[in-house]
């Protein structure tokens, strides 16, 4: 609060309803339903912590609290699943809502942090940091950090002075820990320090298949394509096949299979034509574009497929 | 002798708040900020020595201010100027630049009087601590 503000200006109760729609709230969740398909937990918890940071907020301005309370989250969930999207839009909520200045992402992996000699990972975190400050910081499978095999692995380093800011800097900075959940199960256990600074655990189910059919279609969508009637029944047999098969990265995978579709029509329509194309030709996925995929050929081996 | 060079160095020493105050304005502006340190602020020593690399890409002048906390921290009794650095023009020019650090007793200016050739009366200064 300013100090210009005497204590007579302070409100004594706070329409929380029109906190929620003024503050542009209301409008990030709205488009997080809009945009995102499914995620239903990963969107009530969303909800729920902006209902407490609302609260929080009018507690601070009614001076019952003044304490900053603890921002850092861990999401967890395996790839594909939208952390990384989400986390964007949680930089954008807590913006909105004042926790932090800026409000960008800073989305950073190990070797952002980390360095390759002695003395080399302190300025290289402290660099990352700075460029934080006043946003969030989304460390992308956050358990390389740590080498149990490798005592002298210099994560250790960037792990203590991620911590220090975590804890001193909460005004500034909000870091986001991501990751698949087993293994940052054992991360948190190997680093206690980070579990206890840690105050929302959000997972990130993985997506059903009617699901990433919708992501498929809003994909496309997005780009100008779309499917034919054959088209939309192949690319779901086309998920349910490519689910089985290993490095199985939900929407990364949709997107990819959709990039190599986009090339096989590409091809197609070069190959085929003799004449003019239409409009119609030129944005429509059909059955085989999807059906010459590997996927399909070769059920049960392993390797990405093509 | 309070030394005055660069922004500000007439008015009172500026708070931990207005010097963030002004590298949000830099920020604003895009401009890149370094922190630079000495112990000797004689006019003539125009190159002090870095504390880091200039910071580029920052979003809040909350990094800058950890800088400037552990500079400060190395060397408490060091003079400490944060430039501000504009590329518009292809090159890095110094659009602002203010002391944020002074030690507690100031050094002096001592000036030394040398007859030379003829009348000529060369004038060195040097700084005294």
């Amino acid at each position: 609060m300013l100090q210009g503000e005497d204590s007579s200006a302070v409100p004594v109760a706070i329409d929380l309803q029109a906190e929620y729609r003024t503050s542009g709230v209301a409008e990030v969740l709205a488009e997080l339903d809009r945009e995102l398909v499914g995620l239903r937990p990963v969107k009530q918890r969303i909800r729920e912590t902006s209902a407490l940071l609302l609260v929080d907020r009018a507690r601070r301005q009614l001076g019952l609290s003044s304490r900053t309370p603890t921002l850092h989250m861990s999401f967890t969930g395996n790839p594909g699943t939208g952390k990384t999207t989400v986390a964007r839009r949680m930089a954008d909520l807590l913006f909105r809502l004042g926790y932090v200045r800026k409000g960008h992402l800073v989305s950073v992996t190990r070797d952002d942090l980390v360095g390759q000699y002695i003395g080399h990972t302190a300025p290289k975190t402290k660099e990352v940091l700075k460029k934080a400050m006043g946003g969030v910081l989304f460390i992308d499978e956050a358990y390389y950090l740590y080498r149990p095999d490798n005592e002298r692995d210099y994560g250790q380093e960037a792990i203590e002075i991620l911590l220090q800011v975590m804890e001193n800097q909460r005004d500034d900075l909000v870091v986001i820990l991501a990751g698949y959940a087993d293994r940052m199960e054992r991360f948190y256990q190997s680093n206690p320090g980070f579990r206890s600074r840690i105050a929302h655990h959000i997972d990130f189910p993985d997506y059903t298949d009617d699901e990433l059919l919708a992501i498929a279609q809003s994909m496309l969508d997005e780009q100008g394509y779309r499917f034919d009637e054959a088209g939309r029944a192949t690319m779901r047999e086309y998920v349910e096949k490519r689910r089985a098969q290993p490095h199985f990265a939900n929407a990364r995978s949709i997107r990819n299979a959709i990039d190599r579709a986009r090339l096989r029509q590409a091809n197609r329509l070069f190959e085929a034509s003799s004449g003019p194309v239409g409009v119609e030709a030129l944005s429509t996925i059909t059955a085989p574009d999807i059906r010459a995929s590997r996927v399909f050929a070769a059920v049960g081996t392993a390797g990405e497929p093509s | 002798m309070r030394i005055t060079q660069g922004a500000f160095s007439f008015l009172p020493d500026l708070s931990d708040d207005q010097i963030a105050a002004q590298v949000e304005y830099c920020l604003r502006n895009d401009w890149a900020i370094g922190i630079e340190h000495t112990s000797d602020p004689h006019p003539r020593n125009v190159l002090w020595d870095m504390w880091g690399n200039p910071m580029f890409d920052l979003r809040d002048a909350a990094g800058v201010m950890m800088e400037l906390k552990d500079c400060r921290k190395a060397f408490p009794d060091h003079y400490v100027r944060l430039n501000a650095f504009d590329s518009t023009r292809g090159f890095e020019t110094v659009r602002l630049s203010f002391i944020v650090n002074r030690p507690q007793i100031e050094p002096t200016f001592r000036l030394t009087r040398t007859e030379v050739r003829g009348r000529t009366v060369s004038v060195t200064m040097t700084t005294e601590y």
